[in-house]
């Protein structure tokens, strides 16, 4: 037997993991609901709580047994569900919200941290079901406390749903004020999505898409620590090398995931999905993408340059990671929410990182404009027009793309909101003052472009 | 490997030990692992500055305690005298250092 290990490498994966913030960021399963679709809101209520907590008993459990064994904290135990505006056809928003609690009691019960799939795909237009979740939506947020939404307004092959837009500048509002008192927290549990994917473990965004088996295991991995510490060891390389070093890391980090996945799905007896090899940072020191893009060269992130280097770092993030599983899926890319990095905090407050320069960003890696605190007197119009901005670079650049907007209510630019947890805190950031109300309410759909004309 | 039949690779476990040097680490932890039944394959130890650092490749096949309740008592008992004690399953460097 021969023992091939060389101690080099043993000491990294620890150093990765004890002093670089190496995790896993999450294991996600992913549960159609499809078969608890009904008429009868008390049947509906018991059948989707029984399915959830049958199916997700023992996640939790499993999760923390397999990040003893591994020695790799597993940071978050989530479930995603089937789109809830799918097996509520027929259901009054107020049924809707019921829907929500029932979901939010089997989070509960089965003890995940976050469960999604409070979810409606508009793309092309509203069902009756659709209607009604988005209306629920802002009542749902504020009185569950597990329970996440994603509303998909827009993709390459359908074009923009407008008037589900300027509906969602409404709901995000709506949401936040409903919790002015936490700094509107529902908002933070809201993401409107352009080119939504169905397999992503990550919150608030993820959902069971309807094209998913029946229950599946998807992870999330994390790892921005890890390649801050390689970029910044590096300061001489020519950036050729450098992205070969991160494709490595990337490789390494992503290879944990692809472990804990197949241990999961093994230990579970529920099909692998993917791995989403995304750079997700948290606010903890030191776990921050804005601190990869200072250690490749720039003063503060979003001086001139930081869209480039962004550029770099998601490429060679996918690169490394793509090589390391047997199935990629979600979002995978580097994340660049604001509140959960406190790099991109810092960034904020030193006035180098600006809303405009975010959006420019968010062309050219994964998600959009994410956590993100804005004036509380902003006009729902105002949220949609950011909401279309966004959902057009998704639809364009046939990539997706998100939009978590917290408005904070009573708080002008440059005030602070505080979320807790893994959602941080953020100064509030100010936004273009002028009107785009006459163009969000000519409502209809974006044509789906040139582009989407592919067969 | 298929996908989807995962097969833990081995019955090995990875133990390190990190921290100040003192006497009886090395005597401690292969008293402690001979009292599960598990077996030392391997160990390399290296003292820098003072520094001590100790890997050892052990067989858990005949083990009566899991890779989890061992990382546990070990990481537990190691913490009172002042050292960071890691056990794993192998299967975690295999995968991020082999392919």
């Amino acid at each position: 037997m021969t023992i091939a290990f060389a101690p080099k490498e043993i000491l990294q994966t620890i150093e990765m993991i004890r002093n670089e913030n190496l995790d896993i960021r999450t294991i996600t399963m992913g549960i159609s609901l499809l078969d608890c679709a009904g008429d009868d809101i008390k049947v509906v209520e018991q059948k989707v709580y029984d399915k959830v907590a049958r199916k997700a008993g023992h996640l939790v459990e499993v999760g923390e047994q397999l990040a003893t064994r591994y020695g790799i904290p597993i940071v978050n135990k989530r479930v995603s569900v089937t789109p809830v505006a799918l097996i509520g056809s027929g259901f009054n928003p107020e049924e809707m919200v019921r829907v929500a609690k029932a979901l939010d009691r089997a989070a509960d019960t089965v003890g995940v941290n976050f469960l999604g799939g409070f979810s409606a795909l508009v793309q092309k237009g509203f069902t009756q079901g659709d209607e009604a979740l988005i209306e629920a939506i802002p009542q749902a947020l504020a009185e569950t406390k597990y329970v996440c939404s994603s509303v998909n307004i827009g993709s390459t092959k359908a074009g923009i749903n407008m008037d589900a837009v300027l509906k969602m500048g409404h709901v995000i509002l709506d949401s936040a004020r409903r919790t002015a008192d936490r700094d509107g927290l529902a908002a933070a549990k809201l993401v409107v999505f352009c080119n939504a994917p169905e397999d992503n473990p990550f919150m608030a965004g993820a959902f069971h898409g309807p094209g998913e088996p029946e229950c599946v295991i998807n992870v999330g991995v994390s790892g921005p620590g890890v390649v801050a510490y390689v970029v910044k060891e590096s300061p001489e390389v020519d950036l050729g090398e450098l992205a070969n070093l991160i494709k490595r890391t990337a490789f390494k980090i992503t290879r944990m995931g692809e472990l804990i996945g197949r241990a999961a799905s093994k230990e579970l007896n529920v099909p692998f999905g993917i791995v989403d090899l995304s750079l997700a940072p948290t606010p903890a020191i030191g776990d921050s993408v804005a601190e990869i893009l200072e250690n490749m060269g720039l003063e503060r992130c979003g001086a001139h340059g930081t869209t480039a280097a962004l550029a770099l770092l998601n490429d060679a993030v996918k690169k490394g990671g793509a090589m390391a599983s047997s199935h990629v899926g979600g979002l995978s890319g580097a994340f660049i929410p604001v509140s959960e990095d406190s790099g991109m905090v810092r960034a904020v407050e030193d006035g180098a990182l600006t809303l405009d320069k975010l959006e420019a960003m968010t062309c050219v890696c994964s998600v959009g404009l994410d956590m993100i605190a804005i004036p509380g007197d902003v006009t729902p119009e105002t949220i949609a027009a950011i909401i279309a901005d966004e959902a057009a670079i998704g639809m364009i650049n046939k990539k997706t793309t998100a939009v978590r907007l917290i408005p904070a209510i009573g708080k002008k630019a440059g005030e602070r909101v505080e979320f807790g947890g893994l959602l941080g805190g953020a100064p509030v950031m100010s936004i273009n003052p002028f009107s785009a109300k006459q163009f969000v309410h000519r409502g209809g759909r974006i044509p789906a472009p040139i582009t989407s004309l592919s067969n | 490997m298929d996908n989807n039949k995962y097969e833990e690779q081995g019955h090995r476990g990875i133990v390190t030990v990190l921290g100040r040097d003192q006497i009886g680490i090395i005597s401690w932890v292969s008293t402690r692992l001979a009292e599960y039944s598990i077996n030392i394959l391997d160990i390399s130890q290296t003292i820098v500055q003072g520094f001590f650092t100790m890997m050892m490749v052990i067989d858990l096949t005949k083990s009566t305690v899991g890779v989890s309740e061992l990382a546990k008592i070990l990481g537990e008992e190691g913490k009172a005298r002042g050292l960071q004690v890691n056990v794993q399953h192998e299967d975690v460097f295999t995968f991020m250092h082999r392919i």
